[in-house]
């Protein structure tokens, strides 16, 4: 099936089988190795993007769901050479180890921000609970979010 | 000077997405395996018909066990010494093991193509409770292994019995209590895989794979393959978590590069999730019975404990040579106890091949997880409280070095300190009170006590190889003319922040920033021999080299600097980061100074090189003994049997913390972790061997929601060995952690006379007990 799928902003058209996972999509058709996979079952979350600002497990979107639609990955947080808070929040708080998570988190969290701009330890850790981390215990990444938040409410005021 | 909190290095990748995982690995002409695997735990394979996948137009090769029988490589040599089926001839010996590998254009081809293979099995009875392997009439396993009549794998002992026996017949109090430390799986989220390159021009492999030991696998692939061992590189680009995990070949490894050498093309192969959690290695898995012999004002004379180990089918543990229990024989703990004797029984059963993965530094999981349950049985047992009786029986700070009743020399330590400041962050007496209050109110509450001491860093040659090859790690280090540097390390990082604190290290010893020194590891082809991470050994073996290679390279610094200030060596000073004339400052010459010098047409004394770099090989003296005290607070609901963590404060002393933000992530980690081993994660199987957990929906690891936010604290006790004091923390949570949740969860528990559970305490079993129904101590299907 032919598809176009705007990517971070740019349209991205591919003859591509039904049953192709959107994860798989953008990581061999359009080479963006940002987004993981780490299960069968939609459970760990490392493949999460935002599919039309909506954080969504790749996994289980087929890539035609995707045909006409707007995704961002990781690759697409960073602007104009500037980091987003998000990505700022996770070097500064150590919300990282191994990497593989972080992709997903980032967008989960970019969209917590987005739609709460100043989330409490409680909605940060319900916003993530269906993403896993099997290296910072979570700790990390909580005060991750909330330096970005903090970062964010400054820069508004 | 660079020690201290840094922010890392390798986060600029990976916030971007930039990582470079196994599975980003993208060659030109690539091809992707995947293999079929047995459906049965044990079955005789009656044939294997795979010609309808080689008539599937994308596939481009179809491997079966036969095929690689004719090659000589359908079974390859276990890190034990044993022997491990690349893909099954004769038989299948549990449920997800490798029986052919498919090659094709692209990975759904490759999976397409895997049910077109026929496989005709003749299914036989399986071997799937430990405690019946022995059993004479248990089907043998191992038929392949000559004059095999049992599924017996070893047995080893190690302390003083007849000493423990005497002081238990004199004891006052004696307790004992049988205990199941359960089959878990590290669970990484980049599961194992592999991309396999052979050149056929050149003869040169190159193997991408999520290595914790690259080089040890290279020479692995040497010994089994035949290959020359110079013309096999392993690389092991970023490492989306190991935990243990990736530390052993797998047949996958071997299936991808006979792939390649069959094709003539690279050949990825990524395992799914549910053959990672059914066929990598698993941990744990040790039925123990513990007892011991105390006076009854709560001192102990004497710890006994027997063990009945699950290996499964092959014995791929991955154990120094000499302890075929890992280092379990510390499990006198940290109590200063006379005598101690451990007798470990190895068997076979139907399972998935391993026995160490799982940040267990070589089975020192299970042996803290037994001496912290046993130490709270007596407790409960002399009716005193856990903290206290801990208290009574620590070892002291001036018994160090202390020599341990099984042979381990405790390096450095004051362990009460360390409880008493885990007894303040968490106002111990207060939680008593409180507790006290709520248990009048009818309600659960519990708080969890556990000490634990590691010896990590293994190890000295002498005492410790992995199939001969000697625990020892090599580091080399250039300084360039403009007096940068490149640290070259046998270790490889999967998130500890090596590219950092490695850097930290050399900027530390050199007197230059952190930022100017690169760390490169994880390519054989670029970096010194050395065994690689796990058992918590970069920090205090690669750590250790890291700091010897820069102490060489400023000795010849020194050299060098005389040469410039016209002065001789002997009558320089290192002071702050320079060489200066002794009691003169201001002749400093910084580092970035004397590598130019070093590369310039300065004249040197007679026998000098110039330039600075250097090589160490470090072979550690002594392990080093990281250890901690912690406390679990938890909140039992009675009407659902769901445990709460509400509290955890860890208290840990690792020595020198080169980089306290670093140390502090792996403490966060290992705490999660403790939690998932204790409360939700196990593999179980039901009587025929399936797999009862091969997917994150039956196997739970913990999300933000189980998890409370850490309260940490910490002391200092420097190693004496280690060059600068550091003992290494890796493992050291998830070592401690999970007998504070269970004495957490079981101290709750005490109104319904409980006094152990095994883990994982689910809410399913948990309310079990508070509707009167015994814990459940084994993971048979009810
Ligand atoms: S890969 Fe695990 S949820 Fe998508
Ligand atoms: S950083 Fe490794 S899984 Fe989250």
């Amino acid at each position: 099936m032919r598809i176009t799928v705007s990517v971070n902003g740019q349209p991205h058209t591919r003859d591509v089988e039904p049953r192709l996972l959107l994860v798989h999509f953008l990581r061999d058709e359009l080479g963006l190795t940002g987004t993981h996979w780490g299960c069968d079952t939609s459970n760990c979350g490392v493949c999460t993007v935002q599919l039309d600002g909506v954080p969504v497990k790749s996994c289980t979107v087929l890539a035609v769901m995707a045909d006409g639609h707007e995704v961002t990955t990781v690759e697409g947080l960073e602007r104009d050479g500037e980091l987003d808070a998000v990505q700022k929040g996770f070097v500064e708080c150590h919300g990282l180890q191994c990497g593989f998570c972080t992709p997903g988190m980032l967008l989960t969290a970019r969209r917590l921000l987005d739609t709460v701009p100043d989330p409490d330890e409680g909605q940060i850790r319900e916003a993530i609970s269906g993403q896993l981390c099997r290296c910072t215990g979570y700790e990390n990444i909580v005060r991750s979010i909330r330096w970005a938040a903090a970062a964010e409410g400054e820069a508004r005021r | 000077m660079s020690h201290g909190r840094m922010h890392r290095k390798e986060d600029a990748r990976f916030i971007r997405g930039r990582g470079n995982y196994t599975d980003d690995v993208r060659l030109p002409g690539m091809l992707y395996g995947a293999i079929l695997r047995s459906p049965y735990a044990h079955a005789r394979i009656v044939s294997v018909d795979a010609s309808a996948a080689e008539a599937h137009p994308k596939v481009r090769a179809v491997i079966i066990g036969q095929t690689l029988a004719g090659l000589g490589l359908a079974w390859m040599p276990t890190l034990s010494r044993d022997t491990q089926a690349v893909l099954a001839t004769d038989k299948v010996r549990f449920q997800g093991q490798e029986v052919a590998f498919v090659v094709a254009e692209d990975a759904y081809s490759a999976r397409d193509a895997l049910e077109l293979i026929d496989v005709e099995y003749e299914p036989l009875d399986a071997v799937i409770d430990a405690r019946k392997a022995l059993d004479p009439d248990a089907p043998v396993i191992r038929d392949d292994l000559e004059g095999r009549t049992d599924n017996h794998v070893f047995d080893w002992e190690a302390g003083d019995g007849e000493r423990a026996d005497a002081l238990f017949a004199q004891a006052e109090v004696t307790v004992a209590q049988d205990m199941l430390y359960p089959r878990v799986h590290p669970a990484p989220l980049e599961t194992c895989g592999a991309v396999a390159d052979f050149d056929k021009v050149t003869g040169k492999l190159t193997v991408w794979c999520p290595t914790q030991a690259p080089h040890a696998h290279r020479t692995l692939y040497a010994m089994v393959a035949g290959l020359p061992e110079h013309k096999i590189r392993v690389i092991s680009p970023d490492i989306g978590g190991g935990f243990g995990g990736k530390v052993g070949i797998y047949p996958g490894y071997v299936c991808a590069i006979v792939g390649s050498i069959v094709t003539g093309r690279p050949v990825k192969w990524m395992e799914d999730r549910s053959e990672n959690l059914m066929s990598t290695s698993f941990a744990r898995d040790y039925h123990m019975r513990g007892e011991i012999a105390a006076t009854r004002d709560g001192r102990i004379r004497a710890i006994r404990v027997k063990v009945l180990a699950d290996h499964g089918a092959f014995n791929g543990t991955a154990q120094p040579t000499k302890f075929p229990a890992g280092f379990f024989h510390v499990f006198s703990g940290s109590y200063d106890i006379e005598a101690a004797h451990c007798a470990v029984t190895g068997v076979y059963t139907n399972k998935a091949p391993g026995g160490v993965a799982y940040a267990c530094s070589f089975r020192i999981t299970e042996a803290v997880y037994l001496v912290e349950r046993m130490v709270d049985v007596l407790a409960a047992e002399l009716g005193m409280d856990p903290a206290e009786l801990r208290l009574r029986n620590l070892i002291r700070p001036e018994q160090f070095p202390y020599r341990s009743p099984t042979g381990w020399e405790y390096d450095s330590g004051d362990y009460p300190r360390a409880l008493r400041l885990a007894m303040d962050l968490a106002g111990y007496d207060k939680l008593r009170a409180e507790q006290a209050d709520r248990r009048a109110r009818g309600e659960l509450m519990g708080i969890g006590v556990s000490f634990f001491t590691e010896a990590v860093g293994a190890g000295p040659r002498k005492h410790m190889d992995i199939l001969g090859l000697g625990m020892a790690d090599g580091a080399e280090l250039r300084v360039h003319p403009t007096g940068k540097a490149v640290l070259r390390v046998s270790c490889q990082t999967q998130g500890q922040g090596h590219e950092t604190t490695f850097a930290q290290i050399v900027g530390q010893e050199l007197g230059i920033p952190a930022d100017d020194v690169e760390v490169v590891h994880g390519d054989t082809d670029q970096t010194p021999f050395g065994l690689g991470t796990y058992g918590s050994r970069s920090t205090p073996v690669s750590g250790a080299a890291a700091a010897i290679v820069s102490r060489k390279v400023r000795e010849r610094a020194r050299i060098v600097a005389a040469a410039m200030l016209e002065a001789s060596p002997d009558d320089l000073e290192w002071a702050d980061g320079r060489w200066a004339v002794v009691g003169d400052p201001a002749t400093g010459r910084s580092m970035a100074e004397i590598a130019l010098a070093a590369h310039s047409d300065l004249e040197l004394p007679e026998g000098v090189e110039g330039h600075l770099d250097a090589v160490t090989v470090y072979n550690p003296p002594n392990l080093t003994y990281p250890f901690g005290a912690y406390i679990c607070v938890v909140d039992v609901d009675p009407g659902t049997g769901q445990v709460k963590v509400r509290r955890f404060v860890a208290v840990d002393d690792c020595g020198v913390r080169i980089n306290p933000m670093i140390v502090e992530g792996q403490i966060h980690g290992g705490l999660a972790d403790g939690i998932g081993m204790a409360l939700m994660q196990v593999m179980a199987f039901d009587e025929d061997g399936n797999h009862l957990g091969a997917s994150f929906m039956d196997y739970l690891l913990p999300t933000a929601m189980e998890c409370p936010s850490w309260e940490l604290g910490e002391t200092v006790t420097p190693s004496p060995t280690h060059p600068i004091g550091a003992k290494g923390v890796g493992e050291s949570a998830t070592v401690g952690s999970p007998a504070a949740v269970v004495n957490a969860v079981v101290d709750a528990l005490a109104p319904y006379g409980v006094r152990h559970a095994d883990m994982p305490l689910t809410p399913a079993n948990v309310w079990r007990v508070i509707n009167g129904n015994p814990f459940r101590t084994d993971l048979a299907i009810p």
